[in-house]
């Protein structure tokens, strides 16, 4: 009766082998072994998790990493914006080879872009000889690598929604009086703004936990320029497993609540655009 | 393109309303491409202009360090064990997923997606808290002389662990766009499952299989803070290529440090050439939507 109802009758054979198969490996290699890191945090007691997430230097690392991980996500919504538009909407040369080089920082291995963007922001390098700042071994340089990891998101996440918006709409807001940038900033603009907040959750997500891209350039000064991720290299360096799974459960509950929140997103989304496409 | 001359302006000055003014388009896309240089292109760039600064010669020098050649025959070693373990792996699951209706089936699918919300260091962690020398099963493995993590064993798993959601993620949504009755009509006129499975369904999604492959092939080959936590760094052992190309950078050896990474790079170069290849010729072969 159960398995009636656990899953519909179908003609087609090899469900239980697949099924079983894909719980066992998602088991083993994802379960068991983040469960491990939640149990082993769990085990510590509160009372050394608040010691161990009140540490100043922890906290300095985790402040640095959410406040420039949002910082990185908005500039990436702004800019990401602009090149999703002028991507699906505008024809220039060379769009297709623009469009595949969105694409670059999920192709290019993280240590490359690492020690790429720190020779190029540092005081010497191609760009960081013309500031008048200095950008690399600063929090700022942390600012440019987690700019460079998440742009292609939010480009991503963008595209599709634009290719599918109903011009109709356009042409409807220019029939009734409305400007052109009345229209954009009150008619597409509003259509859009659900799948730009997925592309920030998404590039934000991304930084928050990046590592290879970052520590070339961050400079690594501890209350300064360290990452949470950093923190947790070397505390496992310490064999301190009990304050590396803290600052991983910490980092890890943030993951789960912000991957909940974009499926939510992802549904508003799919409600307020449920009569276009 | 035909869209936008037929909207374009008719005679002297009638800006059409349904597009930005030609001084605005210009604005926008010397933003957006000013943008992309400067975070982008430029670093691309830069790794090989790095790489050949004091020539050819010594761009070639760099690659005769036995410690580097080793880290080749590593991360290639590691990629050819850990993409065909996701590909049995990404075809099991989106058989079961596609082709049946059951309970729990979006947890499973939040379940494949998760290794990319989490941080890579948290990734290779996990491995260490089961199985480094003071982990949960570290006294067990070590008595009976395995060794997991500083060695082989470890970075595979970090490797899998880091690309489990690419191919199942690229074959899920086609084989339930395709839905179960071509599948249904070849049993129906007497194939077993196997061969069902082989003549039917592998053929039509041949492509989104190859762009998965591809795509976990780079991250695979790439990946540095997962292989970070579980390498323990032993130069010419367990050091894959990205972390060859950071020990050389940290020793202050830049030429080798980027030869090393203009490998990564060219990888990664070819891997987009192909992937922009295959949704331009297979593109409705492939998914109707192409995220990561």
């Amino acid at each position: 009766m159960s398995r009636a109802t656990f899953r519909t009758p179908s003609a087609l054979p090899g469900f239980g082998l697949t099924f079983g198969f894909a719980w066992l490996w998602l088991t083993l290699i994802i379960l068991l072994p983040l469960g491990g890191v939640i149990l082993w945090a769990g085990s510590l007691g509160v009372e050394r998790l608040i010691q161990i997430a009140s540490d100043p230097r922890t906290l300095a690392a985790l402040k640095v990493s959410f406040g420039l991980s949002l910082l990185a996500a908005a500039l990436n919504a702004v800019f990401g914006l602009i090149l999703a538009w002028i991507l699906t909407r505008y024809d220039f040369p060379g769009r297709r080879l623009v469009d595949a080089a969105v694409d670059l920082p999920f192709a290019l291995p993280t240590a490359v872009a690492g020690i790429a963007l720190a020779a190029i922001y540092a005081p010497n390098g191609w760009i960081g000889a013309l500031l008048p700042f200095k950008v690399a071994y600063t929090p700022l340089g942390i600012f440019v690598a987690l700019v460079f990891i998440g742009l292609p998101f939010v480009v991503r996440t963008l595209q599709p929604v634009l290719i599918d918006l109903d011009r109709e709409l356009e042409e409807a807001s220019a029939t009734l009086g409305a400007r052109r940038p009345v229209t954009l900033a009150r008619v597409i603009l509003p259509t859009l703004f659900p799948a730009l907040l997925v592309g920030f959750a998404l590039a934000f997500a991304r930084a928050v936990g990046e590592y290879g891209s970052v520590i070339f350039i961050a400079g690594n000064v501890p209350y300064v320029s360290e990452i949470a991720p950093l923190i947790i290299i070397m505390k496992l360096e310490e064999f301190d497993y009990g304050a590396a799974t803290a600052v991983a459960t910490i980092m890890l509950l943030i993951s789960f609540a912000l991957l909940l929140l974009i499926n939510l997103l992802e549904a508003w989304t799919r409600r307020r655009l449920g009569h276009v496409s | 393109m035909s869209a936008e001359a037929a909207t374009a302006p008719v005679g002297r000055s009638l800006a059409s309303p349904t597009t930005e003014s030609a001084g605005a388009k210009l604005l926008l896309i010397v933003l957006g491409l000013g943008f992309l240089a400067l975070f982008l292109v430029i670093p691309l760039f830069a790794v090989f202009a790095e790489a050949f600064r004091n020539g050819v010669a010594v761009y070639f020098e760099a690659f005769e360090d036995p410690d580097t050649q080793a880290a080749i025959r590593l991360t290639l070693l590691v990629a050819a064990i850990a993409v065909p373990l996701n590909i049995v792996f990404g075809l099991a699951a989106s058989w079961a997923i596609a082709k049946f209706e059951f309970r729990g089936k979006s947890f499973m699918l939040t379940l494949i997606d998760l290794p990319f919300s989490v941080s890579p260091v948290v990734s290779g962690m996990c491995y260490v808290i089961l199985f480094g020398a003071s982990g949960y099963f570290g006294p067990w493995l070590d008595k009976h002389g395995i060794q997991i993590i500083f060695a082989v064993p470890g970075l595979v798993l970090a490797t899998v662990f880091v690309t489990f959601p690419f191919v199942a993620r690229e074959l899920i949504p086609l084989m339930q766009e395709q839905g179960t009755s071509e599948e249904e009509a070849a049993l129906s006129l007497g194939a077993n499952g196997w061969r069902t499975f082989w003549s039917v369904t592998l053929p039509n999604v041949r492509w989104a299989l190859l762009y998965g492959v591809l795509l976990s092939n780079a991250r695979a080959m790439g990946e540095f803070g997962a292989v970070s936590v579980v390498s323990g760094h032993l130069r010419g052992l367990t050091n894959t290529l990205p972390l060859q190309v950071e020990i050389l950078y940290n020793d202050y050896n830049f030429v080798a440090a980027f030869a090393a990474a203009s490998l990564l790079a060219g990888l990664g170069l070819v891997t987009l050439v192909i992937k922009s290849l295959l949704e331009w010729r297979y593109g409705g072969e492939i998914s109707s939507k192409h995220r990561k």
